[in-house]
């Protein structure tokens, strides 16, 4: 008899979702389905709409990454108005952006994937979560993992309004500027921050990188996928979450294309699938081939393993040593393993860390000058950014009195969404055998999409 | 709401003039539409526009504010207000559903039953045309 | 010995800042897991919606929902958590009052998907089928649920005991309710966690708004400087301060930006929109016609601006007939 397994919902991630599995007389694989029942049309009803609301209006798609909407969207703006902004600026939207990458990387370490890989393998399914983390590392780390974060959003309070709902950006700037007495305050905070970071990664050897469970699936190929990756690097192609060229590397590390986020359009396709609400995201060049990894087909990812696939390095010292060890852990770049999204995420904690530190010596950072008035008249303009889950492309065409008529968005998890269901039911069809399907055995089917750190509402919107 | 045909029209009618107006069409037995529900206010400024949405959700199909012609307001600026009001929900009116011509704002003189008869006909005649604003449906869950 | 009170959350359409807010409350929320029995709670917990049904009638004392009814799944799960709590709590915007989803209201579900699915530059197929518009013609897909005519707030679909305002409320006014519901507290029906009168009272630049105000032009926050330290109605730029729930301590005041309304309107005002419009109307300068239709060209997109975050609760989002 065919069996049907339901995972609904799907939990501790950004978003609705469900996973059906079917399995065949045997009681094998036969099909798993990765399900996004989530969606509310902004491309649709932000048009007519002001474009100085977009960072505003757009950051609704996702409370959980708002300051990555807010952050594309206010360059799209600098694009469209033709304005760039002040060094100050610049430099308060970048020192804002990473703040949210270093706490919103944490809050998937504590809350959301972290409980897979922290908290022991066979603890039952009311174990696995934020409070079987705290219970697991002790009362000491959980409490500095909590209020570091909370000390990061206050940062992030503290420059744009509230980390839950950022209100500063404009187009040739910023609202306001940092005063000289909250520098001080950022910039302790800053250090905090990577204090905690340094502390955080020996931490997670000990206890992830060298747990036998983990290691074994950090190299099964249940969880890797040969795909493409993609992310944001600077001049000397090292990871940049704020600014960059887009670079694209193949399943096996050479450079594929390098191209700025204006030319998406070149490059990325969007496809439609029947039974989801997820829009695919897939490589132009390649074309769309299924579910299927490999050389030959158009499936890429991004993320935090992806980005660091994608670099030639890190830009900060102790990220860049950091990511050195993994690949040398791994004994190859690209690493395909999705487990290694932990691992990398953590790298990125790091860099994210003491790139905060650099902004906030930073001269300009206290400058009363934050905004540029534009002069042109708008017409069409593109902002992309590292969001912590993948790549944000905001493409915005208004009218002369820069009212929108068309917004495209390509949200972070998206370019992941292939990538996502074939890692679901690669592990799937890995795991489950002759009809055997436990509680655990289902978790580990989950951590094949958690990995990714999946923000729904952001890839449906 | 009325079960007849007829659109229902909420007549916002200024006491001081659009009033007397109606009241002169009627001394006068001018022919008028069915359907047009007369509300005496003091003054058209009184009417903002949280009124007009509301008799649209009680089931009008159409909202006039009568008041007096600019310069002879009883209480000086009033009809100004009026007018501040509706041009402000004419553009909120056009990203709507709810077509801008279901509203209208009409100087009505003391005693003009001509005018008064005219004005209103216009807009039955605008709103039968335009049909009832929203269909009812059994789907329609307003439970608040 | 008594059983702990059980609470649960959970998210229509939503985007998790309200989870953020909640999640926010720090230190606290351990307390809250100590103390209370989290039933279900996707963003945190494994919880699935089978055990959700499992539960007896009136199991749990209170239900935190958040999120805008979108889908026809959203009107299951709220009925089946209305059934399974003693008290429902909507918090955030969109479960008070629709939230920015309510905008979609102004379109048809075919509208929205069209754009999205096939309009957009980057798709591939302009012509392809829609999700959730046929049938799976293999049975191999769970099948979808689809959008409802119109967004609703969650007072549009089932009765709702308390509200806590704000595009995400503030983490300190859940953690208060949060605490109460765990203490035996349950709110009072039809209570608004938040200030009755207007953000105004607390706004520091309020002394900095004059009575009367006389705008000849509106100005747009793009190509416009302002003075940090001054109401911004007077420098002709809106803010819908003064139709607006305070409770959020004015936070995008301090960030130098106009407040744009997420908390809804104050206890007197029915209608945000409406509301706005007074406020606006009552700024605006001049007597003649073709002045007034000039000044109130100046103001974009004013029905965005207005119904920004309450259309799915105004006549005038109300959806398409059918």
């Amino acid at each position: 008899m065919n069996r049907r397994i339901c995972i609904d919902p799907v939990t501790r991630l950004e978003g609705h979702g469900r996973i059906d599995i079917r399995l065949d007389e045997e009681g094998n694989v036969d099909r798993a389905f990765f399900q996004v029942p989530d969606f509310k049309g902004f491309e649709k009803f932000c048009e007519g709409r002001a474009a100085e609301e977009m960072p505003t209006l757009t950051q609704k798609i996702c409370g959980v990454c708002p300051t990555a909407h807010h952050i594309a969207g206010v360059k799209a703006l600098d694009d469209l108005f033709g304005v760039a902004p002040p060094p100050a600026a610049r430099t308060i939207r970048e020192l804002m952006h990473l703040a949210f990458v270093f706490e919103d990387h944490l809050l998937h370490l504590f809350y959301l994937g972290g409980p897979d890989i922290l908290v022991n393998g066979s603890a039952c399914k009311a174990g696995k979560n934020v409070f079987g983390v705290f219970e697991e590392l002790g009362a000491a780390v959980g409490r500095q993992a909590i209020a570091i974060r909370k000390k990061v959003r206050q940062l992030n309070a503290l420059i744009s309004g509230s980390a839950l709902y950022p209100v500063c950006g404009l187009p040739g700037g910023v609202a306001q500027p940092v005063a000289e007495t909250a520098r001080q305050q950022i910039a302790a905070t800053a250090n905090e921050a990577l204090a905690f970071a340094r502390r955080l990664l020996p931490l997670f050897h000990e206890a992830v990188l060298k747990n036998n469970r983990f290691r074994k699936m950090a190299r099964s190929h249940a969880f890797a996928l040969r795909t493409y990756y993609m992310g944001l690097v600077d001049e000397a192609n090292r990871v940049n979450f704020y600014d960059g060229r887009l670079r694209i590397v193949t399943p096996d590390g050479d450079t594929f294309v390098d191209f700025p986020a204006a030319a998406y359009l070149d490059h990325l396709r969007e496809k439609a699938v029947r039974g989801s609400y997820m829009k695919i995201l897939y490589l132009k060049a390649l074309g769309w081939h299924g579910y299927l990894d490999g050389p030959a087909s158009g499936m890429y990812r991004v993320g935090p393993l992806a980005r660091l696939n994608a670099a030639a390095g890190m830009a900060t010292p102790l990220a860049q040593r950091e990511y050195e060890r993994l690949f040398n852990a791994v004994g190859q770049k690209p690493a395909h393993n999705t487990l290694l999204y932990h691992w990398a995420r953590l790298i990125e904690v790091l860099y994210a860390a003491e790139r905060m530190v650099v902004l906030t010596d930073r001269p300009e950072l206290s400058d009363a000058h934050v905004r540029n008035l534009p002069t042109q008249s708008p017409a069409e303009g593109v902002g992309v950014c590292e969001a912590p889950r993948g790549t944000l492309i905001h493409h915005y065409r208004t009218d002369t009195r820069a009212i929108v008529k068309q917004l495209n968005l390509l949200v972070a998890t998206q370019n992941n969404a292939a990538a996502i269901c074939l890692s679901v039911e690669k592990a799937a069809r890995a795991l489950i055998k002759n009809g055997a399907v436990t509680d655990r055995i289902l978790n580990q089917v989950e951590m094949a999409y958690r990995a990714y750190d999946p923000c729904l509402a952001c890839a449906t919107h | 709401m009325v079960g007849a045909r007829d659109p229902a029209i909420i007549a916002f009618l200024c006491h001081w003039c659009a009033y007397d107006g109606a009241d002169a069409a009627g001394r006068a037995r001018l022919e008028l539409p069915c359907g047009v529900h007369e509300v005496r206010v003091m003054c058209s400024g009184q009417i903002d526009s949280g009124m007009v949405l509301k008799a649209f959700e009680e089931g009008a199909d159409g909202v006039m504010v009568l008041g007096c012609e600019p310069g002879d307001c009883h209480y000086k600026e009033g009809n100004v207000h009026a007018m501040k009001r509706m041009a402000l929900l004419r553009a909120v009116l056009q990203s709507t559903r709810l077509d801008v011509r279901r509203i209208r704002l009409e100087w009505v003189a003391a005693g003009d039953g001509d005018r008064y008869a005219r004005v209103v006909r216009e807009m039955a005649a605008e709103i039968r045309k335009l049909g009832p604003v929203f269909k009812p449906s059994s789907q329609d869950n307003h439970g608040r | 010995m008594a059983a702990k009170p059980k609470i649960a959350f959970y998210w229509c359409a939503g985007c998790g800042g309200c989870e953020e807010s909640i999640i926010d409350m720090a230190e606290e929320l351990l307390s809250v897991a100590e103390q209370a029995d989290i039933v279900f709670w996707p963003v945190v917990l494994d919880a699935r919606y089978g055990d959700l049904e499992a539960l007896p009638d009136k199991e749990i004392d209170a239900a935190f929902i958040n999120g805008a009814i979108r889908l026809d799944e959203h009107v299951r799960m709220v009925r089946l958590l209305r059934r399974k709590s003693k008290c429902i709590v909507a918090h955030g915007t969109c479960a008070h009052l629709g939230g920015v989803i309510g905008l979609a209201n102004w379109h048809s579900p075919r509208q929205l998907l069209e754009c999205a699915f096939r309009q957009m530059p980057s798709m591939d197929d302009p012509s392809g089928a829609l999700p959730g518009d046929d049938p799976p013609d293999d049975e191999q897909e769970p099948p979808l649920p689809k959008l409802l005519p119109a967004v609703r707030s969650l007072a549009q679909v089932v009765p709702v005991d308390a509200f806590i305002p704000g595009c995400p409320p503030p983490p300190e006014t859940m953690a208060a309710v949060i605490t109460d519901v765990i203490h035996g507290r349950l709110p009072a029906s039809g209570t608004v966690f938040a200030l009755r009168k207007a953000l105004c009272h607390q706004c520091p630049r309020v002394d900095s708004k004059p009575d009367a105000i006389e705008i000849t032009r509106f100005k747009r926050l793009y190509n416009t400087s302002w003075d940090p330290e001054v109401c911004f109605l007077p420098q002709g730029l809106i803010c819908l301060g003064p139709v607006t729930r305070g409770g959020c301590e004015a936070r995008c005041i301090r960030a130098n930006m106009p407040c744009r309304g997420c908390f809804g309107p104050t206890e007197r005002i029915d209608d945000f929109g409406a509301g706005a419009m007074a406020l606006i109307a009552s700024m605006m300068a001049g007597g003649d016609e073709t002045a007034l239709d000039r000044l109130v060209d100046s103001i974009a997109d004013p029905a965005g601006l207005m119904y920004r975050y309450s259309l799915a609760t105004s006549v005038l989002g109300k959806g398409p007939d059918r």
